[in-house]
């Protein structure tokens, strides 16, 4: 007892020394290993960047800046057990993060109790925010805009009837593709088959479903590890129906796997090639000097969030009479930051989700990556619901 | 969605449900033959199983080059990339066996848990092996087997089923390997002395068999077929992860016991069947059920049949009650 004591004395002591220190540290966290870890990889480059171009700043303001980042292997407990983790770093003030919704939503239950302030660059499930919590943030869009605007296509520009909707059982997926299927039978389509799996190799069963449904195009909602099979499967079977899924597609690694059935391809997304974002032209190529790759999908968005959480701390920073801010003053200053970001005006509603966003539709012309976008809309997030 | 659209694509569905049939009983005989002859529980064996999709992959990769093939004829590749999986995963069944399960046999301990637990742990060990070599080679998890156009050659059949050629040669290779493997363990002496080792492992060792170099090739056979097995897998279904073995693993062990474990043309019987029942319940299950129950619930079928035929029938279908080895 005396030792427990003792020991829990001197953890308090360190954890004041250290609360004193003048080091803040910034966390990516996302999948770096395992079959996500494309998209994962993205983010943590990207705010690594933002986070590289900021030291000298916070040098001057008398902190060293450091980044930490994190491996939540698009796993939720294991999400949850690096949330654990770092809200025990007092030096830590801020997250960039997650890839998955449904690590997210978890992990940021954990966030939400110190106030620990995190930004998503990915994370398009409607509860991430809708819950909210003043430590949440994301500067992409929202699942239940993005599976209408893909219905909206599909369904007036494509002119497709007859749709079969699959998900991969995940908060993303279920979400995204449920809200696909609602709006496109709003606007008179035929949703032929709302169906989850998780299988990751065998699609038979759901192409032999296609045959007798005969489905003009057919939605994935999911990521591209197991969409790009299914894809491929498909054509294979001679399943000629176009391919449509959401941001979860918009990977290089989409092409290695489906090969040249990925040609067709379309999808939506909330985070637009570089190519379409002007301003990002110089970041990208210092992003390819560094990595020795384009940057994809989320990296410019990581930049903008890791962006946004330096620009909340400076502003803390000064209020707080230049000494070292509390997580709820740097998560409060998060909702005040009014940003010219590499992905355009970052201002956030009350809930913590981005006033203005903008969806993409891209589509796959060849079996090559990236896509071409062929529309670019931009909407507010709907109003908070209960 | 009609009557007549759902019985359309019946023949189709059985057909495919023949083809995950004959994948899942090649693997079960690497189950049920070291069942038989250890009593043991192979769990490794989905990871074996694995290994050689890997392997195979592998030599397509290699020798299969598309800018400059070693071999350009895609029937000549497939069977080099069969016969090194076989030998691959053999090698690679008969090393778990010599290092993890050996040892623990030799030290005599009566408790059955320990090789269980043992064959779980190897089978993650190889799980991460492979990650970490997926990771090192090529920097990528979902390895991609290439498609050839003539593999992919399409056949029609009557009522309204095709074929891929492919398909053709799943079924010939497992059919092939299943009766040479019938003639081998009931004719010839090796599979007298394997029937032997599985009676009674002491009286056999007493008849001048040595029980080690029996149970070694018993892995080495159970391996080579989870090899084939594996390259047919990656042949049918173009991704494998290094996690690609764990649920036809579990679905072929499945089988095994469905079939009688320990039991030859029982074990493939019970993949036949699992086979049919996954690919028909994840096809018809959402028409069905008004589409309440979608395509996700066909694997909790093939575990629900373990789960009853456990209650009702523990010895499987073609199983004798053993209760006492005489």
């Amino acid at each position: 007892m005396k030792k427990l004591a003792i020991l829990a004395l001197g953890a308090l002591a360190l954890g004041v020394a250290s609360a004193q220190s003048n080091v803040i540290k910034i966390a990516s966290v996302s999948p770096l290993s395992g079959p996500q870890s494309g998209l994962g990889t993205a983010i943590q480059q990207g705010a690594q960047m933002a986070i590289e171009d900021a030291q000298a700043r916070f040098q001057q303001l008398g902190f060293q800046l450091q980044f930490a980042p994190q491996d939540d292997q698009a796993t939720p407990d294991v999400g949850v057990a690096v949330a654990r983790r770092i809200v025990n770093d007092p030096d830590l003030l801020g997250i960039v993060g997650h890839l998955n919704s449904g690590v997210a939503i978890p992990a940021s239950e954990i966030y939400k109790d110190t106030n620990l302030v995190m930004v998503s660059p990915a994370n398009t499930n409607p509860r991430v925010t809708d819950r909210g919590y003043l430590s949440v943030n994301r500067i992409c869009g929202r699942d239940d805009v993005q599976g209408p605007v893909g219905a909206e296509y599909a369904v007036k520009v494509l002119k497709r009837t007859r749709l079969f909707v699959i998900h991969d059982k995940t908060p993303y997926g279920q979400g995204l593709a449920e809200a696909f299927a609602n709006r496109a039978k709003e606007l008179g389509a035929n949703v032929v088959a709302l169906v989850g799996t998780e299988e990751a190799s065998n699609f038979q069963p759901l192409i032999l479903q296609m045959r007798a449904q005969r489905p003009d195009l057919v939605y994935y909602g999911g990521i591209y590890d197991k969409g790009g099979v299914l894809v491929k499967q498909m054509r294979e079977r001679g399943i000629t129906a176009t391919f449509m899924g959401g941001d979860g597609l918009d990977a290089s690694d989409l092409v290695k796997i489906a090969g040249s059935a990925s040609k067709g391809v379309l999808f939506t997304t909330t985070a637009g090639p570089i190519s379409t974002l002007p301003k990002a032209a110089a970041f990208a190529q210092r992003y390819k000097a560094k990595f020795g790759k384009d940057p994809e999908a989320y990296a410019v968005y990581a930049y903008d969030a890791a962006n946004v959480i330096l620009n909340a701390l400076e502003a803390a920073i000064k209020a707080n009479g230049g000494k070292k801010p509390t997580r709820e003053q740097v998560a409060r200053a998060v909702r005040e930051v009014k940003l010219d970001g590499l992905t355009g005006r970052i201002e956030f509603d009350s809930k913590g989700d981005r006033k203005l966003s903008d969806y993409y539709i891209v589509g796959m012309k060849e079996a090559k990556y990236p896509g071409e976008v062929l529309r670019v809309i931009q909407f507010a997030p709907p109003a908070a619901r209960q | 969605m009609t009557f007549a659209d759902l019985l359309a694509i019946l023949p189709q569905t059985l057909l495919e449900g023949l083809l995950l049939g004959f994948v899942y009983a090649m693997v079960a005989l690497g189950y049920t033959m070291v069942y038989g002859v250890l009593g043991l529980i192979n769990f490794a064996h989905s990871e074996v199983f694995m290994i050689g999709a890997v392997i195979g992959l592998e030599v397509f990769r290699f020798w299969g080059n598309p800018e400059a093939p070693v071999i350009s004829n895609p029937l000549l590749l497939l069977l080099v990339a069969l016969v090194f999986a076989a030998a691959g995963s053999g090698t690679m069944a008969v090393l778990v066996e010599r290092f993890a399960y050996r040892p623990l046999r030799k030290r005599g301990s009566k408790n059955i848990l320990v090789p269980m637990i043992t064959a779980i742990g190897v089978s993650f060990l190889l799980q991460d092996l492979t990650r970490i070599y997926a990771a090192l080679r090529h920097n990528e998890f979902n390895m991609q087997y290439r498609t050839y156009d003539v593999l992919n050659t399409v056949f029609e059949l009557p009522l309204q089923t095709s074929i891929q050629f492919k398909g053709i040669i799943v079924i010939a290779v497992s059919i092939l390997m299943l009766i040479g493997l019938t003639y081998l363990v009931n004719r010839t002496k090796l599979g007298k002395a394997i029937r032997a080792v599985s009676q009674d492992m002491q009286t056999a060792a007493l008849m001048g068999i040595n029980p080690d170099t029996i149970i070694s090739r018993t892995f080495l056979i159970g391996g080579s077929l989870g090899g084939v097995a594996g390259v047919l897998f990656g042949l049918l279904y173009t991704n494998v992860t290094p996690y690609s073995g764990v649920l036809p693993g579990l679905k072929a062990f499945t089988s095994a016991v469905l079939g009688g474990i320990g039991n030859i043309p029982g074990a493939m019987v019970g993949g036949l069947i699992l086979g049919q029942l996954e690919t028909l319940s994840g096809t018809f299950l959402p028409f069905l059920t008004n589409g309440n129950f979608g395509t996700e619930y066909k694997d909790v079928f093939a575990f629900l049949t373990l789960v009853l035929l456990l209650l009702f029938r523990p010895q499987g279908i073609f199983g004798q009650n053993v209760s006492e080895k005489v």
